[in-house]
């Protein structure tokens, strides 16, 4: 085992010192970064998100980080999408005209009307699938979740974790190298830093 | 099920913890890195760190010690007290918190609001209202720090700046539903009432407010009893609670209030036993 060089994608979106403190917890080198070519490099790639869809993805664009990103799903290394690093993830989205990164066939969706938007606090993630990632994570364990939008993606066997709020929405997306939550763990306690735990340890045997 | 949040508050004032009954008598309560990952470990669901002076030099300790906590504590962290700028609000998301609380600043400048939801994202915009209860008005008042939200006749709560210690003559519920049209993800409310007095929350202000806004509600002072926790969630239509006293004084441990509001059917997030 040896020390992985994860890479936190850096794009303005909100507070990325907590996902790198999470990830240097478990003994990973934490790279908050735009540059194409550290991304490129990293055994393993962190995707956060905060915001809205249309201003996250031009500003993706506008530092060239689609391509790198895209790339680097494909290579099959550990990537990890969190809130909105899931739903961009997607072709499109209910909160704008910016179409997602494409990775993923399906459509965001808005949380439906009549319950508190954002839906904020701690709920219940219900694993449908496993994944190492969240292996030694019971289902039923509680996570943070900050968002008024869910991801809806096309093939329903790539969900692993589904939460309910007004409707019962895709909570986690996990399939192969790929693991994307709607909730943000990094701030959900000892459920959440199980989980990154197990992310660092596939990037360290990745 | 989405459970409702007990939230600690810690006052800090020169980057220690202090608790001021409504709002003067401080005393010292520790050191806030200690504290926040004592309340972690409590199981307590968010934090809130307010820097009382709301000064300048309180803004820059506030950033080292947001920064102490964020190496520790993996729990969502709200950081208010003197925020009055998109830059003191990038600052504390880049020292490591979720999301800041804009009070004095957003009742003279509603659109910063607006400005710093558009840039960061309304889940990281917390409006803080400090309200009263209004006095009888004889000759009129001053004219409101807000225009088009001047009490009227049928105002019954005023909000209050600068630490609540000054009338701005703007309704606070018609503030409340602003802040939340212009881009606040959610509302702290305060009474300066009830705060410091241990004899529960505002229920008709904080009700009042979580009917009109489509955003979460966060009752805050007052709280003396497990009772009152109760009656702002199911009277008050609260969506998470803040205290201080109950639980830095050791009345209350957050996993007691946590099993009594889970008897009495209100969904909470269970304490991890560590």
């Amino acid at each position: 085992m040896r020390t992985p060089k994860i890479a936190v994608v850096d794009y303005q979106a909100g507070n990325l010192r907590s996902v790198q403190k999470a990830l240097e917890r478990y003994g990973a080198e934490a790279v908050v970064t735009s540059g194409a070519s550290v991304i490129g490099d990293a055994d393993a790639l962190v995707f956060p998100g905060q915001g809205a869809n249309d201003s996250s993805m031009r500003a993706l664009r506008a530092r060239t980080l689609v391509d790198p990103i895209s790339r680097f799903i494909a290579s099959g290394r550990p990537f990890l999408g969190v809130c909105l690093g899931l739903q961009l993830l997607l072709e499109s989205s209910d909160e704008g005209v910016e179409p997602g990164l494409g990775t993923l066939p399906g459509r965001v969706r808005a949380l439906p009307r009549g319950l508190k938007v954002p839906h904020m606090g701690w709920n219940q993630v219900e694993f449908v699938r496993e994944h190492p990632v969240f292996e030694g994570v019971p289902t039923g364990s509680y996570f943070y979740f900050v968002h008024s939008y869910y991801a809806d993606p096309e093939d329903k066997g790539l969900v692993a974790g589904t939460t309910s709020y007004g409707v019962e929405f895709c909570s986690v997306v996990a399939y192969e190298n790929v693991v994307a939550t709607q909730f943000h763990p990094e701030k959900s306690g000892a459920a959440g830093l199980k989980l990154y735990e197990n992310f660092v340890h596939a990037a360290s045997w990745g | 099920m989405l459970t409702k949040r007990i939230i600690p508050c810690l006052d800090i004032d020169g980057g220690r913890v202090v608790k001021g009954v409504s709002f003067v008598n401080i005393r010292d309560a520790g050191d806030p890195a200690e504290l926040a990952a004592f309340y972690d470990s409590e199981g307590a669901d968010e934090l809130v760190f307010l820097d009382i002076t709301a000064s300048s030099d309180g803004r820059d300790i506030m950033i080292d010690i947001v920064r102490q906590v964020s190496e520790r504590v993996f729990i969502p962290l709200t950081v208010g007290g003197g925020i009055r700028s998109v830059e003191d609000v990038r600052r504390m998301l880049e020292a490591g918190a979720d999301k800041v609380s804009l009070n004095t600043a957003a009742v003279h400048n509603p659109q910063l609001v607006k400005e710093t939801s558009d840039f960061f994202g309304s889940q990281c915009i917390v409006v803080a209202i400090d309200y009263k209860a209004t006095e009888k008005i004889e000759g009129g008042t001053a004219p409101p720090l807000i225009g088009d939200l001047p009490l009227g006749p049928a105002s019954k709560w005023e909000v209050y700046t600068h630490g609540g210690r000054k009338p701005t003559g703007v309704d606070a519920v018609r503030w409340a539903e602003r802040a939340s049209e212009l881009g606040a993800g959610e509302l702290l409310v305060t009474s300066m009432n009830t705060d410091g007095q241990q004899s529960g929350y505002d229920l008709e202000y904080t009700r009042e407010v979580s009917e009109q806004v489509t955003v979460p509600v966060i009752a805050s002072g007052g709280v003396g009893n497990l009772t009152h926790l109760d009656d702002a969630i199911k009277i008050g239509k609260a969506d998470a609670v803040l205290a201080a006293s109950i639980f830095h004084y050791g009345t209350y441990r957050i996993s007691e209030a946590k099993d009594y509001l889970g008897k009495r059917g209100v969904p909470v997030r269970p304490v991890q036993v560590q």
